[in-house]
């Protein structure tokens, strides 16, 4: 008999992931025991080599749902096999570092249990086990057990205790373990108080279907919730709410009910179905009845039930929900009882309740698969908060706090070479969300016992998060390093894909809206050169009036008037002479505007690659008065292109200066308004065009620098076609393009790239 | 006498006593000044004196609804105002840059009487010194004020807490947008004034009314948004703001939607801000309506416990936002 000590890293702790250990030993006849440790767990076991191969290779090749292997090591034990059995031993350090896990989709297990009439958790809401159920969104503290969730206040009953001591059960030390005698409990109100009901799901399920709006407590938050086929419901969710445009998430009860209403890929239907459970965002067909879903959009976002209450809710309903957040516009979405019967008032109809406390807001996970895979765009329940490894070089660097930007916000964390960005928070513009993430920053840092060194914040003097930054610095002795916006994104993007620090020169492409620059101007639009250390800025679009400020973000018309200003002076108005857009411009202040941008009134200038979207985008009608969304006029651009492949982009200029202009962009464009030619083709030329100079710029200074490595980040990479046609261009020539897939390209991935370049600066 | 400020004008010499004698005095003449001493020498009735002192700089020196002169006198006396004070004396030093047109500090000497004279204030002494041309631009003017404070009246962000109100007194970014409007040459579709006034009677009113009122501030630079977050921190509070109740004027509302511009960072030069007990308030708010300087005042919110100091506001879509203590100039943010 061999012995053979297996030490297994990542996330295997809270997941089940010993008493996986136990079962697959204990049938494979093995002795020995399993235990957690400070670097993941530590397995001692005994048998002859064949059964300790497979043992092994199952454990490696299938671990549990939730659990995420990094590394497997195996050495020779050269100490006797003891007696018999095999068992699971209590850890045996106190310095455990337990990573809290994601929240996970409701298993296919426990989905079999809520389903069979004979089980004692039939239709039990709140059904989880080791393979799933809430996490992050119910700690309260380390380590991770149940004295330290909000399921503290439930007292387990014999038969789940039972479950919970029993090693070969699926419920061991399954924390939030509950059932219908002892667990949590729904129940469904409305203004008046609790309504009695035989069954407050089948009771939500029929008020819906017959168009109420109810407001539903789930894993993260509450959602407002409504039949998605139901016009006059969506459009009353839409007054109510005073969500004018902004596209609404469904949720619908399996995959076929997808595929109904939209195209499906295999890849799509393996995300919808994972632990995550995330919206994913799918391509409409095109006679999918779903009126005033997402308006001017091509896709849609659509995620399956995460948890038992959504699994049986929407089997009730039996048809698409909307499934959007719950709160007021611009409030992040509430978690608790008492909160969401006054902030939802107005809004919702009824309230679908449950006692069991949301502890960590979660927003749901918004992810879509391009050809490089899944690609996450806003990073929430399922994903938040699961560590991201640095590449070596990180592992002394002082313990970091980075704050993040101002909208779209999360911080991040960095210690022993990891780093751990939390969940999506929002824009802190919203008092109760900046409180959230000021309460979230406290909670983390006990969570994982951090005490920062260094804080890292955005050059920004105004965001918020860097006026918190700057507090908490003072507070607590911390050093202040402050890091350049773009830089930011450049060295998140890097540090995802674990570029080694000595070889991390790299040529970033940054695009998005707007972000402090180094000369105290406004950046959007910039070619990089650098690494975590230090960047160059080698090229960026040119600097545009933002007239009336952030104003000039909200109205796309704005950005056209100056645009076409930088492109033509003071003749813009004959160069769009007899064409629509001038009567257009004719209903708007225009000269007013123009007055501003001459006078250098409110109008800052901004080198923003998003402003020349916007002002696209108002050229061809498309969203000119207002954008009733953050993003929708380039959304909505990129939704109109037709074949790219078939046209020639339009031209653009560089400066030997490296300043990008865009008057023979515009010159082109406006010919072909002129001359009739279809939006879809404009809009494949606009992004060919911008794709080829980007390219250009950035092949020739990677060729100069002497490095192949070319990195896309901002939230204007976003955009499919942009990422992928760089891409495309990049790969031909023989470069190596990286672009964010774990982490949002768009701010909300900004404080990694904070957290590293801070941690390494001396 | 030329028509145009030189070097002479400050030079000490006769020209200068003329300018004195034939501008100055003309216009601000009183029984204190015309003794022509090298200070004014009064009586001051009590013994809790207020003094305080404002440099005023403006381009344009005209505008609507005032000029540099006029705003020198009620900056100060605004000052005193919001101690609780009486003003009873001002003294004003020029700065005036070479080439500057006599007629137009005529214009703004005589600005500066009617003002003084409107608020029963006297300008006791002064002082002008020329710089050479380029140096300056056209008239700078620092006015100091003194004024008596009735025993027992204490404003002071000192005794404000959680759990008071806080009021205006009038519509909010007019001077900032007035002067904007005619520095930058800006066709509105009607003029918007300055709301350039001394605010010290309204002041005395709501004392009678209220002795127990907790401060007062004027929000001058930085608008409402930078004074409210100025007293949070210094008082130590949080304040939870309503929208809707900010009174703005609509002609004012329009222009700085137009240019982007937030009312509430935009100057004021005759509104004021106070905080009370919760239970004066509707007093205070009635007292203040009575006034012909306060008929739009209204209550705005109130001070909140907060160890973040945050002035937050409930926007008309129901939702609460940040109102922002800026760095400096306005720098957009969305990203």
């Amino acid at each position: 008999m061999m012995g053979r000590q297996i030490t297994v890293r990542g996330r295997v702790q809270g997941v089940g992931f010993r008493p996986f250990v136990w079962r697959l030993a204990t049938d494979a006849g093995l002795r020995g025991h399993v235990l957690n440790d400070g670097s993941g767990v530590k397995i001692a076991v005994w048998g002859t080599t064949a059964a300790l191969d497979a043992f092994q290779q199952t454990l490696t090749r299938s671990p549990p749902p939730l659990a995420k292997i990094k590394e497997v090591a195996a050495k020779p034990l050269n100490i006797p096999a003891p007696q018999a059995g095999f068992y699971i031993a209590e850890s045996d350090s106190g310095d455990i570092r337990t990573e809290i896990t994601p929240d996970g989709a409701t298993c296919a297990d426990c989905l079999a249990e809520i389903l069979d009439p004979g089980d004692r958790r039939y239709r039990y809401a709140f059904t989880n086990c080791t393979h799933c159920g809430p996490r992050l969104s119910i700690v309260t503290g380390i380590p991770y057990d149940r004295a330290q969730t909000s399921m503290h206040a439930f007292n387990m009953c014999a038969a789940c205790a039972h479950e919970y001591q029993d090693p070969s059960n699926r419920r061991f030390h399954a924390q939030p373990n509950a059932c219908p005698v002892c667990g949590p409990k729904a129940w469904l109100r409305d203004a008046q108080g609790t309504i009695t009901c035989a069954d407050p799901l089948t009771e939500t399920a029929k008020r819906i279907r017959q168009g109420q709006i109810i407001a539903i407590k789930g894993i993260g938050g509450y959602h407002l919730a409504c039949d998605a086929t139901n016009a006059p419901a969506v459009q009353r969710l839409r007054d109510r709410k005073r969500r004018v445009a902004k596209p609404f998430a469904l949720m619908a009860s399996d995959l076929s009910q997808i595929s109904r209403y939209c195209q499906l890929s295999d890849a799509e239907s393996d995300l919808l179905t994972s632990p995550v459970a995330p919206i994913v965002l799918l391509k409409v067909r095109p006679d999918a009845p779903l009126p005033g879903i997402a308006p001017g959009l091509d896709r849609i976002g659509v995620m399956l039930p995460h948890s038992p209450l959504h699994h049986l809710l929407l089997k009730d309903v039996d048809g698409p929900l909307i499934m959007t957040s719950g709160n007021r516009s611009e409030n992040p979405q509430v978690t608790d009882n008492d909160t969401a019967r006054r902030a939802l008032a107005g809004i919702a109809d009824a309230w679908l309740m449950h006692d069991r406390d949301i502890v960590n807001r979660l927003d749901d996970s918004l992810m879509q698969l391009d050809d490089r895979g899944p690609i996450v765009l806003r990073r929430g329940r399922g994903l938040a908060p699961a560590s991201i490894p640095l590449p070596d070089g990180f592992a002394d660097a002082s313990p970091t706090l980075a704050m993040g930007a101002e909208l779209k916000s999360t911080f991040c964390l960095l210690r022993n070479g990891q780093a751990i960005p939390s969940q999506h928070i929002g824009d802190l513009t919203s008092a109760q969300t900046y409180a959230d993430f000021r309460d979230k920053i406290g909670l983390f840092q006990d969570l994982y016992d951090i005490a920062p060194e260094v804080i890292a914040v955005d050059m920004h003097p105004d965001y918020l998060s860097t006026q918190w930054g700057q507090q908490l610095a003072t507070e607590t002795g911390a050093r202040v390093v402050k890091v350049q916006h773009h830089h930011a994104h450049m060295a998140s993007c890097l540090a995802e894909h674990e570029v080694d620090l000595s070889d991390a020169r790299s040529v970033g492409i940054i695009l998005d809206g707007t972000g402090f620059g180094t000369n105290g101007t406004i950046w959007g639009g910039e070619i990089l050169l650098g690494d975590y250390c230090e960047f160059v800025r080698v090229a960026h679009f040119q600097p545009v009036a933002l007239p009336g400020g952030e104003r000039a973000v909200c109205e796309p018309w704005r950005n056209l008037v100056a645009h076409l200003m930088a492109a033509f002076g003071d003749d813009w108005e004959e160069r769009i002479a007899g064409t629509p857009l001038s009567e257009k411009l004719a209903q708007k202040p225009s000269s007013l505007i123009s007055q501003m941008i001459r006078q250098e009134l409110n109008a800052p200038l901004a080198s923003s690659a998003g402003r020349l979207f916007d002002a696209v985008a108002a050229a061809l009608g498309i969203v000119f008065d207002q954008q009733l969304y953050e993003g929708q006029a380039a959304m909505e651009l990129e939704a109109k292109i037709g074949d790219p492949a078939v046209c020639e982009g339009y031209p653009a200029a560089i400066s030997d200066e490296g300043v990008i202009t865009w008057a023979p962009l515009w010159s082109a464009l406006l010919a072909d308004i002129q001359a009739g030619v279809v939006h879809a083709t404009i809009a494949a030329r606009f992004h060919n065009g911008l794709t080829d100079m980007l390219a250009d710029i950035a092949a020739r200074t990677a060729s100069d620098a002497q490095t192949k490595r070319i990195v896309l980040s901002g939230g204007v990479t976003q955009n499919r076609f942009l990422q992928q046609y760089l891409a495309a261009k990049l790969h031909a020539r023989g470069f190596s393009v990286l672009a964010h897939q774990t982490l949002p390209a768009n701010d909300g991935g900004i404080s990694l790239g904070q957290a590293c370049i801070a941690a390494l600066e001396h | 006498m030329t028509d145009r400020i030189d070097m002479t004008h400050g030079g000490g010499g006769r020209a200068m006593a003329d300018l004195i004698r034939d501008l100055f005095h003309k216009h601000l003449g009183n029984e204190v000044l015309d003794r022509g001493d090298d200070g004014g020498l009064v009586t001051v009735p009590g013994r809790r004196l207020v003094m305080s002192t404002d440099g005023h700089v403006i381009a344009p020196l005209f505008f609507p609804g005032g000029d540099i002169g006029s705003l020198s006198v009620h900056g100060t006396m605004n000052d005193l105002a919001m101690m609780g004070a009486r003003p009873l004396y001002l003294t004003a030093g020029f700065i005036l840059e070479e080439g500057f047109p006599l007629a137009d500090l005529e214009r703004i000497v005589w600005s500066m009487a009617n003002a003084a004279r409107d608020a029963d204030v006297q300008i006791i002494s002064g002082d002008t010194k020329v710089v050479e041309r380029g140096k300056g631009d056209g008239v700078f003017i620092t006015t100091t004020g003194l004024g008596v404070v009735t025993e027992g009246v204490d404003l002071s962000a000192g005794n404000v807490l959680p759990g008071q109100s806080i009021l205006v007194s009038g519509t909010m970014g007019d001077h900032g947008v007035a002067v904007l409007s005619k520095r930058e040459n800006l066709a509105f579709e009607t003029e918007i004034l300055s709301d350039s006034a001394a605010l010290h009677g309204l002041v005395a009113d709501m004392l009678v009314a209220v002795p127990r009122l907790a401060m007062l501030r004027d929000p001058t630079r930085g608008g409402l948004a930078a004074t409210l977050n100025e007293i949070a921190a210094t008082a130590g509070v949080g304040m939870a703001l309503d929208e809707a109740q900010i009174p703005v004027a609509p002609d004012v509302a329009a222009a700085c939607e137009l240019l982007g511009l937030d009312p509430l960072n935009t100057a004021n030069e005759g509104k004021l801000i106070a905080i009370c007990p919760q239970e004066d308030a509707a007093t205070l708010l009635d007292t203040m309506l009575e006034h012909p300087l306060g008929r739009n005042a209204a209550i705005i919110g109130e001070t909140i416990a907060d160890p973040a100091h945050l002035v937050q506001m409930e926007t008309a879509f129901g939702g609460t936002r940040i109102v922002d203590w800026l760095a400096g100039e306005q720098l957009p943010r969305i990203c």
